[in-house]
């Protein structure tokens, strides 16, 4: 049994008052009610403030490239499919640098879950426009304010046939817990997009912000209609939905490629000798 | 060699040239002839002057040659040819397709649809009239081209086969009685057992199982994706995962994924590809996973020539990378070898915990060969992996240790003992994310690159070969080995005495395998590059200046003619 005191706690290079901690705390807090031990797990993260995350909790690790996190959580999985693995990074890390992955890998539907941090700005670089960035959004680099549409990167999961779209909040522990939770238990590819304030660098989309305008979907809320989650996906502005927006059963690629559930590829026999028959094939 | 016959056939992409080349090359392996086989193509699917061209001999043949003994010419562009042609030459044409006149050597005109009509098939089975009629100027045993017919076409009507096999009879038929007293001894015996027909991409994708290799990701590019099409047809027998990646960057983050997890995993790509892959190399590096990754080259730059042949990305792969970090590169001097140097990239790749890249290209990847067989047996998979029981002695593990090998322990995440933290940070021995300049960053920079000196003395010296007492000095790399031995034998026949020191471990480039060039009076480096990449690296690591170069940078392949009359010149005005 793994309680909190499990994954330990580490001094971190976040700004004090950041997101940053509350997703650590729910991420501990949902690894412990899935009775994960650290050894089970593997955090893979690309760069930015977020994707230090994973070296601030006890776990194996893979603090890979910026944009790549999910190629490379992709191969562990695949590799091994008895580890539980998470990838947490941030808007800029998943949905810029990285969106082509995201977008093949929400089609593939690999068995993890991928905890993005999302403060609408890039904040490691100090402060230059996000993916996610409101229109009109000003920093030193966008001085005339943000023209691009932001990235609605629900809307565009649930479009591309994502099984699990959903939305926390850094500042809803409990609730960014089970979405967590929920989240590791689908099987297939998670996403879980969690909105996130940015202390130093974004003034704009600050705590109260947000807290002014998220609320959660209640039970009355049917997350299988992927027509109403596409709709509820786009809410944004006054009111910020938070919850499963959308799942669906789809096999996962796991299913999909055959590869048994009882044994992870790496513990496959190695059999070089079934090389010889197939070199007679070329006689 | 008593028998040397080169078979060419010409014409427009979509016209079944692969088909008809791959039937014949394994017509002779099959009886134990010694064959090497190529097909030179345009980057498109249909149209274009293509050609594949099949060289018979008695001993083994390792380059195509200059000279055609038959050619069949299924298109006007195939008057390119004639210039190959010598007046024994047979030109196997239909003229009611062919308008322009050989006007060398024999021509066997020979009406492919309209025979194949007449034999009972249809006019697609032109191509089969044609095979029939080159095993008959041959007075080949046509049974074996019966038995590939229905082992390959089983899965079709044997209406069909048995059509095609009429088809070829007819033009056998035919042959035979138009062709009287050719050049051509007749092939009406067999040279041995059968051999295996095989091209590099296979040899590479077998070398990769033999090494237990579970994991590719990979985009297709030519000309490696024939090594991820292979596996793919395995991929159920070997429990294999083959995942087709949204890009070359994907691929090798999941081939590094699936490292660090525990399988041998690879990846391969072409120049373009590699660029993209760059990144994760260095990535490989600094987290120390093994990862083997295959280039095969195409001339570039940037799309270049997609199906041609080139030894252009050496200097390329051995430098690219953010920041100093030990790699190996081997470059197969013959299809054969690359089946036993991917198994040794993988053993090097788990035993330094580095990238190794496999330097193949277009003529390696396109070319098939008779080979006896591999010795799978002799090979001997070893993974340098910390077994739990190792793992529950120790007692504080960290996955980067400092080591004076520079090699540190390796387990596996997932282990109940030690947990595995891999981070492209630099960081300490434990994995975790550092910026201590003081001590950690210089003893992880010292002890990453400490590992090249193992490395170096992992790599074998140039294959040597030609008299031993030489003073003149052919050098290569890769895959130009079967043109520089064959121009090595006709030089030798000539009176001038040459030797030739070949290398298929490029990097780290020992410069004790360097001895020779002390003695030698002529040096001459031969590569498929315009400037002279291997070159550069022997003046790097040796200090000596080597001026005489060959270099050919077209697109196609070094023929060992060639290599003769290159030479000749360089040593007259030496």
């Amino acid at each position: 049994m793994s309680d909190l005191n499990t994954f330990g706690k580490f001094e971190t290079a976040w700004c004090p008052g950041c997101g940053d901690f509350g997703i650590l705390e729910a991420l501990k807090d949902a690894l412990v009610k899935l009775n994960l031990e650290p050894h089970k797990i593997v955090l893979v993260s690309g760069i930015g403030q977020a994707a230090k995350l994973p070296h601030y909790l006890y776990g194996n690790v893979f603090n890979g490239l910026h944009g790549r996190a999910i190629p490379a959580a992709t191969g562990i999985k695949m590799a091994n499919n008895k580890l539980a693995v998470l990838v947490t990074s941030g808007d800029g890390d998943i949905y810029g640098e990285g969106g082509n992955h995201l977008i093949h890998a929400i089609r593939r539907n690999i068995n993890i879950t991928v905890i993005v941090h999302n403060n609408q700005v890039y904040a490691l670089t100090k402060g230059q426009a996000s993916p996610t960035s409101d229109l009109g959004y000003v920093t030193k680099v966008q001085p005339q304010g943000v023209i691009d549409e932001p990235i609605h990167p629900l809307t565009m999961a649930i479009a591309l046939g994502a099984g699990f779209a959903a939305r926390g909040f850094a500042g809803d522990k409990e609730h960014l817990s089970l979405m967590i939770q929920e989240g590791v238990k689908h099987q297939g590819l998670a996403i879980i997009d969690v909105l996130q304030w940015c202390v130093t660098f974004n003034k704009k989309n600050n705590f109260a912000w947000y807290k002014k305008r998220v609320y959660k979907l209640g039970p009355e809320y049917d997350s299988c209609d992927k027509t109403k989650a596409l709709e509820k996906s786009m809410e944004w502005g006054d009111r910020i939905p938070l919850g499963i927006i959308y799942k669906n059963g789809r096999s996962s690629f796991e299913e999909s490629y055959g590869l048994p559930k009882d044994k992870a590829l790496v513990d496959e026999e190695i059999e070089p000798g079934k090389v010889s028959l197939a070199l007679k094939e070329f006689l | 060699m008593n028998v040397d016959i080169t078979i060419k056939i010409a014409g427009e992409a979509g016209q079944g040239l692969q088909t008809m080349g791959q039937l014949l090359a394994k017509a002779f392996s099959r009886a134990g002839w010694c064959v090497f086989a190529n097909q030179v193509l345009q980057s498109r699917i249909r149209g274009g002057h293509n050609w594949f061209q099949i060289r018979i001999a008695d001993s083994p043949v390792t380059a195509h040659s200059d000279a055609t003994d038959i050619l069949i010419a299924l298109d006007d562009e195939s008057a390119y040819h004639t210039g190959e042609l010598s007046e024994s030459s047979i030109t196997v044409l239909d003229s009611s397709l062919i308008t322009y006149n050989p006007e060398r050597g024999l021509i066997l005109d020979i009406p492919f649809e309209k025979t194949a009509k007449e034999s009972g098939g249809n006019k697609l089975m032109g191509n089969a009239v044609a095979l029939g009629a080159v095993l008959g100027i041959l007075e080949y045993d046509i049974n074996i081209l019966f038995g590939l017919l229905r082992e390959g076409f089983q899965d079709k009507n044997p209406e069909v086969v048995q059509a095609n096999i009429q088809a070829v009879q007819a033009g056998y038929n035919l042959a035979c009685r138009k062709i009287k007293g050719n050049k051509f001894s007749p092939l009406n015996r067999t040279n041995g057992a059968a051999k295996m027909l095989i091209n590099a991409s296979e040899a590479i994708a077998l070398g990769a199982l033999a090494a237990g290799c579970k994991f590719i990701s990979a985009y297709p590019m030519s000309p490696s994706t024939g090594i991820m099409t292979y596996l793919a047809s395995k991929a159920k027998e070997f429990n294999l995962i083959v995942e087709q990646s949204e890009d070359e960057i994907a691929s090798i983050n999941m081939a590094l994924g699936a490292s660090y997890a525990g399988v041998r995993a690879m990846t391969a790509t072409s120049g373009g590809g590699f660029a993209l892959m760059v990144e994760g190399l260095s990535l490989s590096a600094m987290t120390e996973t093994p990862v083997v990754i295959v280039d095969a080259q195409r001339p570039g730059p940037a799309t270049g020539l997609p199906t041609r042949t080139a030894q252009e990305d050496l200097e390329y792969v051995i430098y690219s990378g953010g920041g100093e970090f030990p790699r190996a590169v081997v470059a197969p001097l013959s299809i054969e070898d690359a089946f036993y140097l991917t198994f040794k990239a993988f053993n090097l790749a788990d035993k330094y915990q580095i990238p190794v890249i496999i330097l193949s290209d277009q003529l390696l990847a396109d070319s098939y060969v008779t080979v006896d067989s591999f010795d799978v047996e002799s090979l001997k998979i070893e993974r340098h992996i910390l077994s739990d029981e190792q793992l529950k002695d120790i007692k504080d593990y960290k996955r980067y240790r400092i080591t004076e090998s520079g090699i540190s322990p390796r387990a596996l995440p997932g282990n109940p003992y030690g947990l595995v933290v891999a981070d492209s940070d630099e960081h300490d021995e434990e994995g975790h994310i550092t910026e201590d300049v003081d001590w950690t960053r210089p003893e992880m920079v010292k002890k990453r690159n400490r590992k090249t000196a193992g490395l170096l003395k992992e790599m074998s010296a140039p294959i040597r070969y030609g008299p031993a007492e030489a003073k003149n000095i052919l050098i290569g790399w890769g895959s130009s080995y079967g043109a520089l031995k064959e121009a090595v034998d006709i030089l030798n026949l000539e009176k001038e005495k040459v030797s030739l020191a070949h290398f298929n471990q490029v990097w780290p480039l020992n410069k004790e395998y360097f001895g020779f060039l002390d003695t030698a009076e002529f040096v001459c480096v031969a590569e498929n590059n315009f400037r002279g990449q291997f070159a550069h690296l022997i003046t790097a690591q040796t200090g000596k200046v080597i001026p005489n170069r060959i270099n050919k940078f077209n697109g196609l392949a070094f023929t060992a003619q060639e290599i003769v009359e290159e030479y000749k010149k360089l040593k007259c005005a030496f």
